[in-house]
């Protein structure tokens, strides 16, 4: 909400200086966004640190003037040549505008026209550049005449953009004042949150600063004048349901004429963000950011004639489904019963709270308009007030698209009591700006009147969520000036909530309702700071989380770098991981309603997806990748909400040791690379797996192992299928593992004992077996282990190597073994037995010959 | 004979100081104190001497034998330094040349900055409570006093799930993790509905909103939340904890103020400014020249709230606050690009 302070001044005295001001309302809870100067002097410092920008006018540059007469440049049709007062002097000043073409050559106007004149070396907005660009006024020669000031647009002077013509001020513009003494002016743009919708308006902020500035508040005092016949009889009321319409006011203004409001006026909707129409749309508008009603004009003529000789009837009730408006914006909308219609016994007439209709707009009767027939200039006025049900606005305004200031009023809750003043002030706006008759009267139906709760608060109640003591008559004078009714019983306030506000609820939630307004008028910064005095609760720790975690800095440590991607991804994507030629199975995904991608339609059913993407990112960015991330996949269930597994994902590629100045090592990272990092993982989470040949679509059928502990499979890693590789733009071959955590973390045990080092010394000692090739290493290793027992400390592949020699289908697996007793020193005769029996073991179970006896 | 022993060992030591080399030294050995030099044939020809005389040699050859020895063992020491040094002189490497690679791991960013954070609160008594990332409307929103259509949910745009007609509770991507507020309350009041007990959590996560990828908007971002429940919660206690807190994260002479805000789930309502850790408060780009860093949002624990998670508002009372890690990740290392965290491009993760 933009807040012009020359207008917040109608309403209280600003004795601070325009900083601290914003200050108070950005910790009370009112953000001032940005301090914008349209005249008024800027500050030479910024205390507070807002944004501050705008234009300050010089007193002595930038002043009112009058145009006496407007005559034509010599040399150029499109300039005139004014001939100007500026109270001290006469200037002959050079224009463009258009909107003084009218008076040229008129002679000596009758009643000179009041203007924003700037002398030499003022500082400007240039009004011909894109944007605002400043600029200083210097002298020149325009067509052959010299020209050393100017006549201001409202560009110029950083009121708004408008460069059409020049501002011609008001009548009463006094010849000779500084102009930002006159017309200049700061505008506050304040960020108005859900729960403050009742201070949309310069009433609501001029509230909030009398009551943290401790002055006065000054409401609008005015004299309505009626005459005429009353509008009673002219006009009924009928409210289908109150729950979406609790209230529905209007009055009558006659033999208004269409016309510019004044300058003052202008300008004020003009920094408050409005574009000025007409007198009476604008007096609507003018109320509205005023105080805060939200207020439709109908052209009473228009009705009349609809309801022929009749008295008009206005129905308010929920639109027909498919039911159709043509509305201002000259759109037909197509309704639904959400929305709310205000009509007459012939039809719809506007959509509630959000926008009228074409048919019962204001018409300029001066004008030649779709009713050329009628030949009467002014022009008789219905205003509607009304309160509405916020909900059915909000879907309304969003379903159609349509944000109007109304409907943004109105979508957060406008009092039903604003009705009856909102429209006698917009009356007395249309009045004094059209000359228009107001009807004596109005016609109010108020079928569900509002309720403003009652909330009892009590100094315990604040010491208890405060903690502080606050005595109960500093309470309610605090609330006072937020015009709550305060009656103290000793240490019990009673507290009537006043009739424009919507936000204040009962019992328990009034109380905190109430205890927020008095924390921020008694003011943050006063509250001390204090440790809780609570007990600690029960500690029950996260070992979920912790688990996890864990997961994170071994693979950390194991030289891996962790990556985290988007939950969202596509089935496209996802199937990536199989080979084109095996599809597989369509997945059900958890589905996303209102994506904001395609490619981020569905919650994601595989990690090592996303991780994958990220190597393919960064394929060609670094020589060795190895990432991985933890996280969950997202599985649907058909009547619960989806499982929420957390996976772990790696992914290796790229070189085993980076490009270096003194080696030529150039080995890519393949299988074994990665089960080594899986062994560590494994090792360092105490979990003895196994690993499995297997075959899982996404990887190589030769290069693919299920890892499995007990019965239960954690998880598979492998080099990636050909085809599957194939699906991606990667610069090396890429391994990959996926592992399920949920699983993992089952079989987790928290103790593991520690076996103790021995204090004897060890034997060592090599043997090379020779076995088939379809033995695979892990067996020959397990009958090693078992048959070793405990007397074997430790079990070493260290070479495996083939030949013509040892014989084709044969390998040679060389271990180093570690013999080591806790008891004593082990013997060479122990030794020996212990490895002949290993020699026997492996000659029964799998036909291992010692390489030495080959 | 003695005058010759003179001579033999004036003559070896004037050899021995022109022997460089540890070769050289060697053939000085066997020439000069080996078992047929000079001076050991001296002992040989001991038989020849007279009685008298075969003392005063023999006495004058043991000392010359001595003095040959130790002068060898100098020498010996002088060439090896000499070599060594000379040596140490040959094998000096360019330093300068870059260290072998070691495949270096690491945490991602927001992981780093979320066990930062959760670490701190750790030591103040909170523990960590982790939920779902889909979620019902209900607890996203509704348990949490935004009732449907309310206009503070336009504040959290939301990613919906397809998940059939289920009228006023969609299912959804949790915008915050405030529902994990409600989760834990509910789960902990169930424990003993008529005495449940206080709860000190920190609620990290993922939250999701329907917002574009831009540089200063993310879909996806993490939040850490923090909720005090007990008997004697108070607003003061929310203001000393969450100082405490920002003087742990940003430094302990971190100031910090608190400005009234409105979130439907507590009431009163505070954001918490940091005074600004680039410049110190004199303004500059990184706090956009306010002097102060948006935080976090704050507040006392709305009654409806409270009630929703099984806990009596008359007797008990609660603060709770929330933050975005990342963004303190962004204020901390200058990042102007939000993007970043989930790009996972190796120039940036390297960096961390």
């Amino acid at each position: 909400m933009r807040v012009p302070v020359s207008w917040l001044q109608d309403f209280v005295d600003i004795k601070l200086p325009i900083e601290e001001m914003a200050r108070l309302l950005t910790v009370s809870g009112l953000e001032v966004d940005e301090i914008h100067y349209v005249g008024w002097e800027m500050p030479k410092e910024n205390k507070y640190g807002f944004k501050i920008n705008g234009l300050s006018w010089d007193k002595e540059k930038i002043v009112v003037a009058e145009i006496r007469e407007v005559g034509a440049h010599p040399n150029a049709d499109r300039l005139t040549l004014c001939d100007l007062y500026d109270g001290k002097q006469q200037h002959t000043v050079l224009t463009g505008a258009p909107n003084l073409y009218p008076f040229k050559g008129q002679g000596k106007l009758a009643k000179p026209l009041k203007v924003a004149y700037a002398k030499e070396g003022s500082t400007l907005y240039d009004g011909h550049a894109d944007g605002l660009v400043l600029a200083t006024l210097k002298r020149t020669k325009i067509r052959g005449i010299e020209s050393y000031s100017m006549v201001c647009s409202e560009k110029e002077l950083g009121i708004s953009l408008e460069h059409e013509g020049v501002i011609i001020l008001d009548d009463d513009a006094p010849v000779g004042m500084a102009l930002a003494d006159y017309i200049g002016d700061v505008v506050l743009e304040i960020n108005i949150l859900p729960n403050n919708a009742r201070n949309a308006n310069i009433l609501g902020i001029a509230r909030e600063v009398a009551a943290l500035t401790g002055q006065p508040l000054k409401k609008p005092v005015y004299e309505l004048k009626e005459s005429g016949e009353p509008i009673k009889g002219k006009v009924s009321i009928e409210i289908r349901d109150p729950q979406l319409n609790p209230r529905f006011t209007v009055g009558l203004i006659r033999d208004v004429e269409i016309k510019e409001s004044p300058y003052w006026a202008q300008r004020r909707l003009r920094l408050a963000g409005m574009r000025p129409i007409s007198n009476i749309v604008d007096a609507t508008n003018y109320t509205m950011i005023e105080i805060g009603e939200p207020l439709h004009a109908f052209d009473f003529d228009i009705l009349q004639q609809r309801a022929g000789c009749k008295p008009i009837k206005i129905i308010t009730r929920a639109a027909g489904q498919g039911e159709k408006l043509v509305t201002l914006d000259n759109n037909e909308r197509t309704l639904s019963p959400t929305n709310v219609l205000v009509c007459d016994e012939k039809g719809a007439l506007s959509m509630a709270g959000v926008m009228g209709g074409l048919e019962s707009e204001i018409h300029d009767n001066t004008k030649a308009g779709p009713e050329s027939s009628r030949t009467q200039s002014t022009t008789n006025i219905l205003l509607e007030g009304a309160a509405w049900n916020f909900i059915n606005i909000r879907r309304t305004a969003n379903s159609h698209n349509l944000h109007s200031e109304a409907a943004y009023r109105f979508s957060r809750g406008v009092h039903p009591g604003l009705t009856v003043e909102g429209i006698r002030r917009c009356l007395y706006w249309m009045q004094a700006w059209s000359g228009g008759k107001v009807a004596p009267g109005l016609v109010d139906e108020y079928p569900l009147p509002a309720i403003d709760p009652l909330v009892e608060i009590t100094e315990q109640d604040i010491k208890r969520s405060l903690g502080i003591n606050i005595p109960a008559n500093e309470v309610a004078e605090l609330l006072e000036r937020l015009e709550f009714k305060c009656t103290v019983r000793g240490k019990t306030i009673l507290v009537q909530t006043p009739p424009f506000r919507t936000d204040i609820g009962e019992g328990l939630v009034g109380v905190a309702d109430i205890m927020e307004e008095v924390s921020r008028l008694y003011g943050l910064d006063r509250i001390p700071e204090t440790r809780m005095a609570d007990p600690l609760p029960p500690q029950s720790g996260n070992l979920s989380l912790e688990r996890e975690e864990r997961v994170r800095d071994i693979l950390v440590e194991l030289g891996l770098q962790e990556v985290i991607t988007y939950r969202m991804s596509s089935p496209e994507n996802e199937s990536r991981l199989l080979p084109k030629s095996a599809p597989g199975p369509e997945l059900d995904y958890v589905r996303l309603a209102n994506p904001i991608a395609p490619e981020k339609r569905v919650m994601r059913r595989s990690l090592l997806a996303s991780v994958l993407n990220v190597i393919e990112h960064n394929a060609r960015l670094a020589e060795t990748l190895a990432m991985f991330e933890v996280g969950p996949v997202f599985l649907p269930q058909a009547a619960d909400l989806p499982l929420e597994p957390r996976h772990l994902a790696i992914a290796l590629s790229g070189r085993c040791y980076g490009q270096t100045w003194d080696t030529k090592l150039t080995q890519k990272l393949d299988f074994f690379d990665l089960k080594g990092v899986i062994e560590g993982l494994m090792a360092a989470l105490h979990l003895a797996v196994s690993y499995e040949p297997a075959d899982h679509p996404t990887f190589h059928p030769g290069k693919c192992a299920a890892v499995v502990l007990g019965n239960k499979t954690l998880g598979y890693f492998g080099e990636l299928h050909p085809q599957v590789q194939a699906n991606y733009d990667f610069n090396a071959p890429v391994i990959a593992a996926d592992f399920d955590l949920e699983i993992m973390f089952a079989g987790m045990k928290d103790a593991f004992d520690v076996k103790p080092v021995g204090e004897f010394p060890p034997v060592l000692e090599d043997i090379a077996v020779i076995v088939d090739e379809s033995v695979p290493a892990e067996r020959v290793e397990a009958l090693i282990r078992q048959t070793g027992g405990k007397l074997l400390a430790s079990v070493k592949l260290f070479d495996v190597f083939r030949s013509e020699q040892i014989g084709v289908g044969k390998k040679s697996l060389a271990y180093a073994l570690v013999y080591q007793s806790l008891e004593g020193t082990l013997t060479d005769k122990e030794a020996t037995q212990i490895r002949g029996r290993i020699i026997q073991r492996l000659d029964r179970e799998i036909g291992a010959k010692l390489r030495s006896q080959a | 004979m003695l005058e010759k022993l003179d001579e033999i060992e004036k003559k070896a030591l004037e050899l021995l100081a022109m022997v460089e080399d540890e070769a050289s030294l060697e053939a000085w050995r066997i020439a000069n104190i080996g078992r047929s030099s000079a001076v050991m044939n001296v002992f040989s020809q001991m038989g020849g001497l007279s009685k008298e005389e075969r003392p005063l040699v023999g006495q004058k050859a043991n000392q010359v034998k001595t003095a040959l020895e130790k002068a060898f063992a100098e020498r010996v020491e002088t060439i090896k330094t000499a070599a060594l040094a000379k040596s140490l002189a040959n094998e000096k490497l360019d330093i300068t040349l870059p260290g072998r690679p070691v495949r270096r791991g690491g945490l991602h960013p927001a992981t780093i900055v979320l066990r930062r954070m959760l670490g701190i609160l750790a030591e103040m008594g909170f523990q960590v409570y982790t939920s779902r990332d889909v979620e019902t409307d209900e607890m996203n929103f509704q348990a949490l006093n935004f009732p449907p259509h309310h206009p503070a949910r336009e504040m959290q745009d939301s990613l919906y799930i397809d998940a059939g007609e289920r009228g006023d509770n969609p299912v959804l991507l949790r915008t915050h993790t405030s529902p994990g507020q409600i989760r834990a309350m509910r789960e902990f009041s169930a424990e003993n509905p008529e005495n449940p007990p206080s709860i000190r959590i920190a609620l990290p996560g993922m939250c999701y909103r329907y917002e574009q990828i831009t540089a200063r908007s993310e879909v996806q971002f993490y939040q850490i939340e923090g909720l005090a429940v007990g008997e004697n919660i108070t607003y003061g206690d929310l203001k000393g904890t969450l100082a405490d807190f920002a003087r742990r994260m940003f430094g302990l002479n971190a100031k910090v103020r608190f400005r009234a805000s409105y979130f439907p789930f507590t009431e009163p309502s505070a954001e918490m400014d940091v005074e600004c850790f680039v410049c110190g408060g004199k303004g500059c780009p990184v706090c956009k020249n306010s002097g102060w860093l948006e935080i976090l949002g704050s507040g006392m624990v709305h009654p409806v709230v409270l009630q929703n998670g099984g806990y009596d508002p008359r007797r008990f009372t609660g603060f709770a606050f929330g933050m975005g890690p990342q963004r303190q990740t962004m204020l901390l290392h200058r990042m102007n690009d939000i993007r970043y965290f989930w790009g996972n491009d190796v120039r940036f993760l390297n960096q961390f």
